[in-house]
């Protein structure tokens, strides 16, 4: 019953926030503070919620009862994990907002950016928590308008505009595929209720459950931003205010994913192993496009949103290795893989959410997302690049960050594919395993490029230059995530209990986990352990030892000089290493996959040896874009020329193709009745 | 507890007290092969004390990053060196993380030298950074699929288990996917020590060097640390490729005082044939332009692959 309360109050608590964000409209502090805080609170309830739904019983709640048209909610341990997600998200991305949207005091309508960001949340809770097929698509659809009018706040630049129109056209496509995947189920269960998918699933045929399969695939998978469909997010995060990235990021593109483990696993019974070779596969090369396109890339947050890509592979690897083990009857496997990827969902929406909210920090405070223009943000926001700086080590999969721990579990889960005992799928998880090595290799690349380049040394224009530190309530958003990413790092031992749980009610085992020791976790049956807290107190330990030596042998000051040029004068920024320089070397490795072109152009004083000034543009192109996407627009746009034709602009003409088609409807209907 | 702790700070001072000594060995070995006399095998160890002498010099550009980093990456390479086995199997923080903690271990070291090359602004240092990451990028797609045909063999990466078991074995631990996966994690080492033909470490040429060009900006007691932890990381992957191929001598937990000492020399051995082989293959190549590096790793990552693929052969698919 107090479920009940709770689970409305938070609905309550989001339409409050949405509805005092238009009446304070007027007057932007009150309305940013108004409607993010209560936003905030209401995602502490989420908070209190999931977790007594995880611990206890599943929620379901009947709003009209008896009908064809059941609609519902129904939150199991699986949607309660992603509303806790969502939830912890928001909390933390709320309080950010407080600081963040004073940006836009005076300039943009506060007030719509609240109310949109409350429907925006409410959705994304909604998606998590439909019982039945309508109204999720119905949800799924607020959840994609919302979040594009979202996308194009800034509206008056013209490439959100570009990126908001490939945002639609890219989601509606998916909800194209989710609805005839339903239909299929549907067409079994000849209800729309989702307790009836699953039997459904048991039913059908071979060939149906592939269908049904495919189309899910394609219709999520593109929300999730899984490479081929991916293209939207590069455009769509990045053009959102920060906060709004944040959380598209962070949480949305994973409400994709759990609808995917809801499909395959719930209704489809996750059945036959090659729906886990091809999951497998495609998150494989999500991850290894997504981080190389990450690394070359130099507006911050579209090298944030390839990094999602990148992320949402890793844990469709896990995913993937899920279904090759429990269509393979290995369900203690299937748990270990799943847990793996959910533990990678959590931390990515934790340290992408950090990263996101770092970016809109450098944004606010620099005007400029281009990492070239960067430099020197270390001395100008000390607190910021700290908190910058644990996201940047989580997300590069370092110890003891949360990143690592959960990269080691999909590995160790990859590993245990020799249980398989087949070649083939050994052979497949392994090349998994290896790309899997590169992208985690190449992530680190990226991130040291963003924090080296962007906060070391010395600034590279004005913007960096008088950059200052980021706000209060942008430090505390960023700083719980940050301390979010060190604890699910140093603590997984109380996280992965939960996860175990929750992994438990879709690959359906639970008993045969141990979780030996206090600060160590042991995959059963080998001598395989891993444990953070000692591994971080090592670390502090030598760090402390050595610095008291450091400190004792140190007699005078340290002297400071210029930085070493060959003995010239070189401390100018103009001479440090740039981004694109520091990724060239993967640039030419992949030159085949970039297929990079370049343009210089110089100008000359008096004699052609002394260059007035030089320009030089280094562009990179999107295979997938380019060979997949734009022959199709191409088609389709000169086949739509051709139909030009019929349009005559004589209103005569139009009213004989109605009356036509009227006749060919009624000729359809007759024909239908008499047969 | 004691005796674990004693363990452990033996540890510590073996590693500490053999990584110079190994470096010394491989120069002297190096200086052989090219008919020069070259500097003493304890060189190393006067360079360090005598750079531990001088004050660091520091860029005025740079950040407590420039300042931590040192500390850091030595602490880390430190802490993979208590998950290494040396000359015995027991490790009392065995437990705290496997071959694979160990990868990213050394990771984190290699992450934050990178990043303090970045902090004093000039080229060289981002230039360094940029192809040690570049390298280490082409390295831990064959170092991962060595690790898993190690880790197969065995069945568990974690690195007390793999010795202990292998050493058991005899000779049958010398098995074809073992014999393949060890060409792969040696052209691994010959990079992950940053040796020719991947890097030259007796270079301060901008075009070839990388790990020196990283590390330009550092000087004095800043530098013993830098030069220390390197030597540390030579001697760790020295060990890691001695244990786990050549597990034999090895002592088990529980062994007396003799089989400790006899285990240690063995272990000495060990090592000191493995830098031997350093110098000689260092000796007889070239220096590898930066862009056909990917070629040398891609031949590990081959191997290391034949090695998965002739385990699940043997071991029945």
């Amino acid at each position: 019953m107090s479920a009940n309360y709770l689970f409305f109050g938070i609905i309550a608590f989001y339409l409050i926030g949405a509805a005092s964000a238009i009446i304070l409209n007027k007057k932007d502090r009150l309305c940013s503070y108004a409607s993010f805080l209560i936003a905030a609170l209401a995602a502490l309830l989420g908070i209190i919620f999931s977790i007594l739904v995880i611990f206890g019983d599943t929620f379901s709640y009947e709003l009209s009862s008896g009908s064809y048209l059941k609609f519902g909610f129904f939150v199991d341990k699986l949607s309660a994990f992603f509303i806790l997600v969502i939830s912890i998200s928001v909390f933390a991305v709320s309080i950010y907002s407080t600081g963040y949207v004073r940006e836009y005091f005076g300039k943009k309508n506060i007030g719509y950016l609240g109310f949109l960001y409350n429907i925006f949340i409410i959705s994304m809770i909604l998606v998590a928590s439909a019982d039945n097929a309508v109204m999720f698509l119905i949800v799924w659809e607020l959840m994609s308008v919302v979040s594009y009018f979202l996308v194009v706040y800034e509206h008056e630049k013209p490439e959100t505009r570009k990126a908001g129109f490939i945002y639609i056209v890219m989601t509606h496509i998916g909800t194209g595929f989710i609805m005839m995947s339903f239909l299929v189920f549907i067409g079994t269960s000849a209800s729309f209720s989702f307790g009836t998918f699953a039997e459904a699933g048991k039913t059908m045929t071979p060939l149906l459950k592939d269908i049904a399969f495919i189309f899910a695939l394609i219709g999520f998978g593109t929300k999730a931003g899984i490479v081929p469909m991916h293209i939207w997010l590069p455009y769509a995060h990045p053009e959102a205010p920060s906060n709004v990235s944040a959380l598209m990021s962070g949480v949305m593109i994973k409400i994709a994913i759990f609808m995917l483990i809801r499909v395959f696993f719930d209704f489809l019974g996750a059945s036959q192993a090659w729906w886990g070779y091809v999951v497998l596969t495609l998150g494989t090369i999500s991850a290894i496009l997504g981080i190389l396109y990450a690394v070359v890339e130099s507006d911050i947050k579209r090298m944030l949103a390839f990094s999602s890509i990148e992320n949402i592979g890793i844990i469709l690897i896990g995913i993937g290795a899920s279904m090759i083990f429990f269509a393979s009857g290995k369900p203690v496997l299937a748990s270990i893989a799943a847990i793996a990827a959910l533990y990678h969902l959590l931390n990515h929406s934790i340290f992408k959410g950090l990263l996101f909210m770092g970016a809109g920090s450098i944004l606010y405070s620099t005007h400029t997302k281009n990492i070239e223009d960067l430099g020197g943000l270390i001395k100008k926001m000390p607190k910021s690049a700290i908190l910058i700086l644990i996201g940047v080590l989580s997300i590069a999969a370092l110890p003891p960050f949360s990143g690592f721990i959960s990269e080691w579990l999909t590995f160790q889960s990859l590993l245990l594919g020799f249980n398989l005992n087949e070649t083939f799928p050994m052979i497949i998880l392994f090349i998994s395993a290896a790309v899997l090595a590169l992208t985690g290799a190449l992530a680190a690349f990226c991130f040291l490029k963003f924090f080296g380049i962007g906060f070391l040394a010395l600034p590279r224009s004005q913007h960096a230059e008088h950059a200052k530190e980021a706000n209060t309530p942008m430090l505390i958003g960023m700083g719980i995530f940050a301390s979010l990413s060190i604890l699910l790092g140093i603590l997984p031992f109380y996280v992965l209990p939960v996860l175990a749980r929750i992994a438990a009610s879709f690959t359906g085992n639970l008993d045969s986990f141990t979780f030996a020791s206090f600060a160590t976790f042991l995959i059963p049956s080998s001598m395989i352990s891993l444990s953070t807290p000692a591994i971080l107190a090592i670390i502090i330990i030598f760090m402390l030892i050595l610095s008291v030596i450091l400190f004792l042998i140190n007699g005078k000051k340290q002297p400071v000089y210029e930085t070493w040029g060959c003995g010239q004068p070189v401390s100018t920024s103009r001479n440090e290493y740039t981004a694109t320089a520091f990724s060239k070397p993967v640039q030419v490795w992949f030159k085949n996959l970039y297929r990079p072109a370049r343009e210089t152009e110089a100008t000359y004083s008096t004699s052609p040896y002394l260059k007035e000034s030089f320009k030089f543009e280094s562009k990179i192109e999107q295979v997938i874009e380019r060979y997949l996407y734009e022959p199709v627009v191409d088609f389709v746009i000169t086949r739509s020329r051709k139909l030009l034709i019929i349009r005559t602009g004589s209103i005569h003409t139009y009213l004989g193709y109605i009356f036509g088609t009227l006749v060919i409807l009624f000729m359809f209907v007759i024909a239908g009745g008499s047969s | 507890m004691i005796p674990a702790l004693m363990s452990a700070i033996l540890q510590i001072i073996i590693i500490l007290a053999l990584s110079p000594l190994l470096s010394g060995i491989t120069k002297k070995a190096k200086a052989f092969f090219q008919i020069r006399k070259g500097p003493s095998i304890f060189q190393p160890y006067y360079d360090i004390a005598k750079l531990l002498r001088k004050d660091s010099v520091v860029s005025q550009n740079v950040s407590w990053i420039f300042h931590a980093a040192p500390i850091i990456s030595f602490a880390a390479v430190m802490t993979a060196g208590l998950l290494i086995p040396i000359y015995i199997t027991s490790l009392p923080l065995g437990f705290a993380g496997d071959l694979i903690a160990v990868v990213y271990l050394f990771a984190l070291a290699r992450f934050f030298t990178a990043l303090a090359s970045l902090d004093a602004g000039s080229s060289f240092g981002g230039m360094g950074g940029s192809r040690e990451m570049f390298v280490a990028a082409m390295v831990e797609p064959a170092l991962m699929l060595s690790i898993f045909a190690v880790a197969l063999n065995v069945g568990s990466t974690n690195l007390s288990y793999i010795s202990q078991t292998l050493s058991g074995m005899g000779l049958d631990a010398l098995s074809p996917y073992q014999i393949l996966a060890f060409v792969a994690l040696f052209i691994i080492a010959i990079a992950e020590t940053g040796r020719i033909p991947v890097d030259n470490p007796s270079t301060h040429l901008e075009l070839t060097m990388i790990h020196e060009a990283m590390i330009l900006e550092y000087s004095g007691k800043q530098l013993a640390i830098v030069e220390l932890g390197a030597m540390t990381k030579q001697l760790l992957v020295f060990s890691l490729i001695a244990n786990i191929f050549f597990p034999w001598g090895i002592a088990s937990a529980g062994a007396g005082i003799a089989a400790l000492a006899f285990a240690l020399v063995v272990y000495i051995l060990k090592i000191v044939i493995i830098g031997l082989t350093m110098a000689a293959v260092e000796t007889s190549t070239a220096k590898w332009r930066l862009f056909r590096l990917p070629d040398l790793l891609s031949i590990s990552l081959m191997f290391s692959f034949l090695a998965l693929v002739s385990f699940i052969i043997v071991k029945g698919g």
